[in-house]
């Protein structure tokens, strides 16, 4: 089914959403990818501040290309969501409630998705063009250092994705 | 003896950077496109059809297909009688790949050591193969390649006595492995025999040639159909989500090897294989 969700995504709106439900998303997301959760991951640890409150918000696996003048962003597709996977249930239980990337995720990712309301979705991979027109600001908020790898601030409209695994643990992949 | 400088080098691999990484080759192009018709699958023929918006929009729009604009592999055919003035080509070949990827809007996705992980900045080192050939020409194939669909790829060290059916087990194997994380609708290079880094070098090469162009070894040829056929019958699907368009092509090279082995090396490649060749 088709459904269109606004940011912050709450555990209520989490719970409405069924594996295999086309999902266009408006609203504020951030983008991480893997050395961002990795900072990420050390700041949890050492009991410091996460760079952004990620309380009932979507992070979007993503390093985009460089963008030309006049452009918001350059490509801007998903990439591989396992390489999170090692950091993620940590990130779930600080409050994060979606994750936008593509292909497969772990036990423990899903596990701690079910445990904390959490949703899965995946973008079109190789689609970075097409994805690119839906996001209308973007601005570096933290680990400037990274490049692309920085975490950025979207605001994104209408964005297209597919709950792939939702939070009661079905999974579409999965046939 | 023919001269060639080294700043020819510099502007073709630039160009060639570029253009790889907005306009897919119209083998690829078009197999998408008609696989879009043909897909049967709902999700499948949606996702099929963002495909073909994407490359629209990457064309018209100067955006990159995909973000990971990829590691860049460089394969040099050099001409024997053919003398490089100039800078030392390795250096020429990285000055290409960085102009190209400063230029062109491109994503730099190489750090410059694997365990300490900073990036290098502007995409260089690249990965270079160079042949010699007789005559006096320098033929440059660049192929940036995401990782995404890298990852995913295998080496299996086969006995002789797997045989045939070994080597589409390996191939079926590594498909069904990769699923949704390499990105389908896939390209698959098959590397068969050599050595270990040989037949990795075989797949690698295998994913450059034209998906029109079956091998020229005739149960080969047979071979590259049939393991299209089985994979598109694994019901993985465009994004992994289901249907019938799980691979585009199917590209198997092969070498001689030696008595004791079978080395099969699987190189997945996405639906953005990117690949552009130039003469010089
Ligand atoms: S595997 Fe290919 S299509 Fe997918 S993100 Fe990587 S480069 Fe892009």
């Amino acid at each position: 089914m088709k459904r269109h969700i606004d940011t912050p995504l709450t555990k209520e709106k989490v719970k409405e959403i069924n594996a295999g439900d086309y999902v266009y998303i408006t609203g504020t997301i951030y983008t991480a990818r893997d050395a961002a959760h990795l900072r990420m991951y050390d700041s949890i640890n050492n009991k410091k501040e996460l760079p952004v409150n990620i309380d009932n918000q979507i992070i979007y696996y993503l390093g985009p290309t460089p963008a030309r003048e006049g452009q918001v962003i350059g490509s801007a597709g998903p990439t591989t969501s396992s390489r999170m996977d090692k950091y993620t249930p940590a990130l779930i239980e600080r409050g994060m409630t979606g994750m936008i990337g593509k292909g497969k995720r772990s036990k423990e990712v899903i596990e701690a998705m079910k445990k904390n309301t959490a949703v899965y979705f995946a973008a079109v991979g190789g689609a970075g063009a097409l994805l690119s027109k839906c996001i209308k600001s973007a601005e570096v908020i933290a680990y400037d250092d990274l490049g692309t790898e920085a975490i950025r601030k979207l605001y994104v409209e209408n964005l297209p994705v597919i709950a792939v695994i939702d939070c009661k643990g079905n999974n579409i992949y999965e046939r | 003896m023919r001269t060639v400088h080294t700043d020819t080098i510099i502007k073709a691999i630039k160009e060639m950077c570029i253009e790889a990484n907005y306009i897919l080759s119209d083998d690829i192009s078009d197999r998408i496109i008609q696989a879009e018709s043909e897909e049967t699958n709902i999700i499948g023929k949606e996702i099929l059809g963002q495909l073909v918006e994407n490359m629209k929009i990457a064309k018209e729009d100067m955006i990159p297909i995909c973000q990971d604009t990829g590691m860049t592999t460089v394969f040099i055919k050099i001409g024997q009688d053919v003398h490089i003035e100039g800078m030392f080509l390795e250096d020429a070949v990285n000055e290409g790949i960085r102009q190209g990827y400063d230029e062109g809007y491109l994503r730099k996705s190489v750090v410059g050591d694997p365990i300490k992980r900073v990036n290098t900045g502007d995409n260089t080192p690249g990965i270079i193969h160079y042949e010699i050939i007789k005559g006096e020409d320098i033929i440059i194939t660049v192929a940036p390649k995401g990782f995404g669909s890298e990852n995913m790829s295998r080496v299996y060290m086969l006995k002789p006595a797997d045989g045939i059916e070994g080597v589409k087990e390996a191939v079926i194997e590594t498909v069904k492995l990769a699923g949704p994380n390499a990105c389908p609708p896939v390209v698959v290079g098959v590397g068969i025999g050599g050595n270990f880094e040989k037949c990795t070098y075989l797949a690698k090469k295998a994913l450059t040639r034209n998906i029109n162009t079956p091998s020229q070894t005739e149960y080969i040829a047979e071979l590259e159909k049939e393991l299209l056929e089985k994979i598109n019958s694994l019901d993985i699907g465009p994004g992994g989500l289901g249907g019938k368009t799980t691979a585009l092509a199917v590209n198997i090279e092969t070498y001689p090897t030696h008595i004791a082995g079978l080395p099969v090396a699987v190189n997945m490649c996405c639906h953005v294989n990117r690949h552009i060749s130039r003469v010089i």
